[in-house]
């Protein structure tokens, strides 16, 4: 008998689950905050991607953790960067809804 | 197949429940705190992955690093934000994206469906593998090293520049803005 968790498919699928649900918030989302969230199911996915061409495909296993690391912090710094931007949009707009913030001056 | 392997696959399915649950949530809430509670539960399930892809550490940065830092931000954002039920009421009064973002995702899956069957992948030689913390950090400092030097600055400046960001125009004003 096949296991479910020892298959390449089943974490590809998984992969594309997390992007497209990451690609419909994107769109469906009001919010600066939930367009951040979205992103971060997407990054989620390529990073499980990753992993599993690496256990799977690949001899040598670190690379593959290397580079779902190298994700995780390209991701916290996203984060902090987008929340002080919205601190930032939310002083001088009081919103933080994207439609309401339609100039963008120096 | 053992009783082991039985309790084994059914913690595997228990993770991917976990990930399709806490994103469905991250997509349907109306109040924008649930939100990212659902986006904790899916980066806790998205760990337990991690752990059945054989990289311990990789699980625990994942809940560090995820659950840990990136959701208290998200929810200090929030917190700086307009109060949830203006935005609540706000995601029930405007769902006019609702068909282009459903026409998005499927195109995407779609596409990314028949790519990934059609494959053939050719599987690594020997599953051998080191998947050692240590094995890691020598990657990190030897193979990676400049990759790794680049990361450690670019999280530097985004942390200079998310504190200039938040503190602009903040002590030339007389008055405290409401």
């Amino acid at each position: 008998m096949i296991f479910i968790s020892n298959n390449l498919y089943t974490y590809l699928i998984l992969a594309v689950f997390l992007l497209v649900i990451g690609i419909y918030g994107l769109i469906q989302h009001k919010t600066f905050i939930g367009m951040l969230v979205s992103t971060e199911l997407i990054l989620n996915g390529a990073g499980i991607n990753f992993m599993a061409f690496n256990r799977f495909l690949v001899p040598d296993p670190a690379t593959g953790q290397v580079i779902t690391l190298f994700i995780m912090g390209i991701a916290a710094a996203e984060a902090a960067i987008v929340v002080s931007f919205i601190i930032a949009v939310f002083r001088k707009y009081h919103s933080i809804d994207p439609e309401d913030v339609i100039e963008l001056r120096g | 197949m053992t009783f082991y392997q039985y309790i084994a696959e059914g913690l595997f399915f228990a993770f991917v429940l976990l990930v399709i649950t806490g994103s469905f949530i991250t997509i349907r809430a109306r109040i924008l705190m649930h939100t990212v509670m659902g986006l904790a539960v899916a980066l806790l399930g998205v760990a337990g992955i991690y752990f059945y892809l054989g990289s311990m550490f990789l699980t625990l940065m994942q809940i560090l690093i995820y659950v840990g830092a990136v959701c208290i931000v998200l929810i200090f954002g929030i917190m700086v934000g307009s109060t949830p039920t203006e935005i609540a009421e706000k995601n029930i009064k405007e769902k006019k994206n609702i068909f282009l973002a459903v026409s998005a995702a499927a195109t995407a899956f779609f596409l990314l469906i028949i790519s990934l069957l059609k494959t053939d992948w050719i599987s690594a030689l020997a599953e051998a593998g080191d998947f050692s913390v240590e094995h890691l950090g020598e990657n990190f400092l030897y193979q990676y090293c400049l990759a790794f030097e680049l990361i450690s600055v670019i999280l530097f400046i985004a942390i200079v520049g998310a504190i200039i960001l938040a503190r602009e125009g903040r002590e030339n004003k007389g008055e405290p803005s409401e």
